[in-house]
Parts: C-alpha cells; structure tokens; sequence
C-alpha cells in the first residue's frame, strides 16, 4: 500500500491519476514527478516497488507543496487579505465573488444555497 | 495582464513628492490624496493615508503587508448594510470612520 504524503493511494488506479489524490498535485504535477522518477506512469499503484515509492514521495517534498502546507499556505494568504482590510479580504470576510462577478444572479459557488427570502413574490 | 516589470510600480507623482518630503524632514502627518490607482510602495510603511472613497476620505494606516496593493482597496467606495428584512443586519457595514 503506497503512502504518499499522509494519503493512501488507491490500489487500482494508475500511478499517474493515483497521485492526484493528493491535494496540491494535478496530472501536470503528477506527469512532471514520475517522468523525474523515472517511473512508467501506467504502472498501477498496488504493482509500484518501494524504491519507486520513496524516489516519488522524496521528489514531491523537495519540489511541490502538498497537503497541509499547501493548505496552510492557502488559508494564510487569506488571512493576510481580511486582516489588511483591502478590497479582496472585505469579500472574503462576505463570502461573496472577489473579482468583481455579478452577484444579482449567479454567484452560487462563493454564496452558497440559495435562502428562501420571505415575502417576496415569485417572479416568472 | 499585469504590469509590466520594467515600468515599475505606479505611484502618482504629487504623491511620492509629498512622501519624501516627509522622509526627508522626518515627521509624520496624514496625507490626504485622491490617487486610488497609487500603489503601496516600502517607503509608505508607518505612514497614514486619507485615501478618498468618492464622498469622503478614509484614514488608512499602512502596514508591512500591505506592500504591492492599490491604496483604492483599503478604501471602499460602496455601503452595503445588508437587505431588507435580513436579521443580520450588523453584518460588515465595512466602511469605518
């Protein structure tokens, strides 16, 4: 069972999908570390050998953040918008779209469910 | 597309003129300015901005992180106090001072 940067790889995937299982790694980064590797990235992840194993994981910590450093990251940088109190933090701090999308309609993703508004007739 | 690097950051020229004035002599005062566009260079550290928002001009203390935004998005230029019937209404009027 191949273990990867705290995640356990699903056995039957090909290593290349198997390692976008990990957050932070997309197929660009995955084709880019087994190519490094020297890996085939049609092996499947239950046939891959422990040298391959600790050659991939040691060249994913050295040139890519992953997991909690990439989500720390993440959240970080958002933090630094809402504490600055710029433009970007504000809609942040709303949850509403930051870069200046509509938000009349649409703008589903960042608001989340629509909420039912009372007495409000329906419109067609 | 973002700026290019060659050009360097945009500050408005009365601006810049107005802070190394104040460097050079040492004190510290606010400087009121309508130049949203100006972008936050190192030498604003420490010193407060009256950057206007279209009806007023909104005091801005400019701090490390700050570096590299446009002074115009520390300055809000739309109120929102929430929609009718909302309970929560308290939320993020946003525009202080």
């Amino acid at each position: 069972m191949a273990r990867i940067a705290g995640v356990d790889l699903p056995k039957n995937e090909r290593i290349e999908i198997g390692l976008t299982r990990i957050f932070g790694v997309g197929r660009s980064v995955s084709k880019k570390v087994l190519q490094q590797a020297r890996v085939n990235p049609d092996t499947r992840v239950k046939d891959l050998t422990d040298e391959d194993s600790v050659k991939i994981r040691a060249l994913l910590e050295k040139d890519f953040k992953v997991e909690g450093d990439l989500r720390r990251e993440v959240s970080m940088s958002i933090k630094r918008l809402t504490d600055i109190g710029c433009y970007r933090g504000l809609r942040h701090r709303a949850s509403l779209p930051l870069r200046g999308q509509r938000t009349k309609t649409n703008a589903r993703t960042r608001k989340g469910p629509r909420k039912a508004v009372v007495g409000r007739k329906k419109e067609v | 597309m973002p700026r290019s690097l060659k050009k360097g950051p945009y500050v408005e020229d009365k601006l810049m003129k107005k802070v190394n004035a104040m460097i050079s002599t040492g004190e510290k005062k606010i400087v009121k300015t309508w130049s949203r566009r100006s972008m936050v260079v190192p030498d604003f550290i420490g010193y407060t901005f009256a950057v206007h928002n279209g009806r007023k001009f909104i005091p801005i203390y400019v701090t490390e992180n700050m570096v590299g935004h446009k002074l115009g998005e520390f300055s809000p230029t739309r109120t929102f106090r929430g929609h009718s019937g909302s309970s929560k209404t308290s939320k993020t009027t946003s525009v202080k001072g």
